[in-house]
């Protein structure tokens, strides 16, 4: 074994003993992620009540009918301010309300027309127009079940149709989509919570080392023939590995006790795990090398992380904020974790679709990393 | 091994930390770097530790010129740092363990030193205890330990004993003794003259970031010239024409006022004494109290910077 390695080793494994040895700090770790995930679940989970999306809602249409109506009530929803309408096949609607890229989908079955005018006059049976909704955004569905039936009745009851409608002459089948058993609400706020206190873990981290940078131990540690490699890679290895450890911990209770399960693909959550635990310890590792005083450090660092998270989707989803918010926050790494780690548990997506998540968070981790070491004041301890 | 500082120079920005700093440290000796702080004492021990690099000059150990950062060269250097550099909520052994890998020692072997290490610094019994319950001479020895556990043949001790009761200051000396005596070659930082006195074959003298005086003790003390000291308390401040008389006494090194105490340094206190008594006593200035004592080195710093150790 190389004494290269043996050295990587013992500062590695010296950041985990202490990280384990203070069991108040580490029951802090993983219960305050627990508690306050339990309680936005909660609080998102039941109803949907009545909240109103801030954005235009991105909602699909599958129009199987070609009929004269379905092309009027698409005309019609099209010119709904608070609607985004895409017209576009049934199993592409269903992929993307799957992916969360559309809120819902409309299917109107062959014959909806002819149907719903025979319905309506009492000659025939309702037809069932399909409604695919995101389970996380239940309050959507009653929202596009709503609009759906006003643009609908309006067209019905213009001259060329049938005259005044007075009942609504067709079914509205809602359908959750999700490849899980069934979408759980706790989902989402265990991937928000968790990072959120695992980018706190990652502060700590970095607030540590400038501890240690006053204290001498720095300056100790920088005495051995170590590289500037070794020492700053194990303290990234260092926090990763904890970072982890806490993911797989919060996420057992998760599945334990609120029954969140990886409906998706098991190595795409880990994928994502992985590269979120990174930008973890490279955010810490950052801040170490930015950051001066520990007091003013730890106050900036906070107010960062408590940006980034909120803006990452963790606290409200992020399909609640404005249309352009929601571009801007492409460019936040969060988001990406978040989205990523929905996406392997109730959103229930295979492998390939933690790909993207997973390289963007390793590319920012790399940038805060490249950041780190161009900034790290190697002279003064 | 000789361990030999070559003109070393050191900047931060505007300031300079190191002008130029040259002395060289022989095996089995322990030559103490004296100075205030801020002289540039801690700035030279990061240069001889390969913590930074100098702006100029060079670290030779024998006739390898040292480096930063992995240079395997630094496997030769103990350094045990000003601030006491441990793992507090460890116990003393897994400090051990840590600082032993970081020299890439593991198994038997680690062991073996860890266990050789606890002796040396009297700490076998307490290798289990996190050192957070420790008193600070303990802690102290145990950041020698750490230092001594990858056997460097040069130790670098940068105010090891601050903070420390007389006691556990004594047991750090005689174990810093025992480290010479193996053959190791000690550079050992301070601004108490005491522990220099005490402990060391020879002095560098540092100020502003230069070396004022590089010899043993007896020589520095020879070669300032500063023979004994006499110290004479008074009711009133002598005045000045009074002092100038005194001054001009033959034998008569230095002499320094200080409120109203006078202190006189002379070779020959024996003669100089009773006619500085004489002079002032016929200018009207009745002695109270009166010591003498030999000169040491805070004479000598004084004599070389104008200023007393404890000024800075």
């Amino acid at each position: 074994m190389s004494s290269t390695f043996t050295a990587f080793r013992a500062l590695v494994r010296k950041d985990i003993a202490i990280f384990l040895r203070d069991r108040r700090a580490l029951l802090v770790s993983v219960l305050t992620p627990i508690v306050v995930a339990a309680f936005f679940g909660f609080l998102f989970g039941g109803t949907g009540s009545g909240d109103n999306p801030l954005s235009r809602m991105k909602v699909g249409i599958a129009d199987l009918d070609h009929s004269a109506l379905t092309k009027a009530v698409l005309e019609s929803l099209n010119q709904d301010a608070s609607l985004e309408i895409q017209e576009l096949p049934e199993d592409q609607a269903l992929q993307l309300v799957r992916s969360g890229k559309l809120r819902a989908a409309i299917v109107f079955p062959t014959d909806f027309e002819a149907a719903a005018t025979g319905a309506l006059v009492g000659t025939g049976p309702m037809p069932d127009v399909k409604l695919l909704y995101d389970p996380s955004q239940s309050m959507i569905r009653p929202m596009v079940a709503g609009l759906l039936s006003q643009h609908v009745m309006q067209r019905l009851s213009r001259p060329n149709f049938i005259g005044t409608a007075k009942a609504i002459p067709f079914n509205v089948d809602n359908v959750a989509i999700t490849t899980g058993p069934r979408y759980n609400s706790y989902a989402h706020s265990f991937a928000g919570m968790s990072i959120q206190f695992i980018l706190f873990m990652g502060i700590d981290a970095g607030i540590a080392l400038l501890l240690m940078r006053q204290q001498g131990m720095w300056r100790r540690l920088r005495a051995a023939p170590l590289s500037r490699a070794v020492l700053l890679g194990s303290r990234v290895a260092g926090t990763t590995l904890i970072a982890i450890m806490i993911l797989a911990v919060v996420y057992l209770v998760a599945r334990a006790v609120f029954d969140v399960r990886i409906a998706g693909s098991v190595p795409g959550f880990v994928m994502v795990a992985c590269a979120f635990a990174l930008l973890a310890a490279t955010t810490g590792l950052m801040i170490a090398a930015l950051g001066r005083s520990v007091g003013a450090t730890r106050g900036v660092a906070m107010f960062s992380v408590l940006i980034l998270v909120m803006l990452g989707g963790a606290w409200v989803p992020s399909f609640l904020f404005p249309e352009w918010l929601q571009h801007v926050t492409e460019f936040v790494p969060t988001r990406w974790a978040v989205d990523g780690l929905d996406a392997m548990t109730w959103r229930g997506l295979p492998l390939q679709s933690a790909f993207a998540p997973t390289a963007i968070l390793v590319g920012w981790s790399a940038l805060f990393a490249l950041i780190a070491v161009w900034r790290f004041n190697w002279e003064n301890d | 091994m000789n361990l030999i500082a070559d003109h070393l120079q050191k900047k931060f920005g505007a300031i300079t930390a190191v002008a130029d700093v040259s002395f060289a440290a022989e095996p089995g000796k322990i030559l103490g770097l004296l100075g205030p702080n801020g002289a540039g004492k801690s700035t030279t021990i990061s240069m001889l530790a390969g913590l930074i690099k100098p702006d100029s000059g060079k670290v030779q150990i024998d006739a390898t010129t040292l480096g930063v950062g992995a240079d395997p060269t630094k496997r030769k250097l103990g350094l045990v740092t000003q601030e006491i550099a441990l793992l507090e909520e460890l116990p003393a052994r897994m400090n051990l363990e840590f600082f032993g890998g970081l020299y890439g020692l593991s198994g038997a072997a680690l062991g073996a030193r860890i266990a050789a290490v606890l002796e040396l610094t009297s700490l076998s019994d307490r290798a289990r205890d996190p050192p957070s319950t420790f008193s600070g001479g303990m802690r102290r020895r145990l950041n020698i330990a750490c230092a001594l556990l990858h056997e460097p043949q040069i130790l670098l001790l940068d105010e090891p004993t601050v903070g420390v009761d007389p006691q556990s200051r004594n047991a750090i000396f005689e174990t810093i003794e025992v480290l010479a005596g193996q053959g190791r070659t000690v550079v050992y930082t301070t601004h108490y003259m005491e522990e220099v006195e005490r402990l060391c074959d020879r002095i560098v003298i540092v100020d502003h970031g230069r070396v004022l005086a590089d010899d043993t003790l007896t020589g520095l003390l020879a070669g300032a010239h500063l023979g004994n000291k006499l110290t004479l308390k008074y009711d009133v401040t002598p005045d000045v024409a009074a002092l100038a008389e005194i001054r001009n006494l033959p034998g008569v090194v230095q002499v320094e006022l200080a409120g109203t105490e006078v202190s006189v340094s002379a070779n020959d206190l024996g003669t100089a004494a009773p006619r500085v008594l004489e002079r002032l006593a016929a200018r009207g200035f009745s002695c109270q109290e009166l010591t003498s004592r030999r000169a040491n080195l805070e004479d000598v710093f004084l004599a070389l910077t104008g200023r007393t150790l404890r000024d800075t």
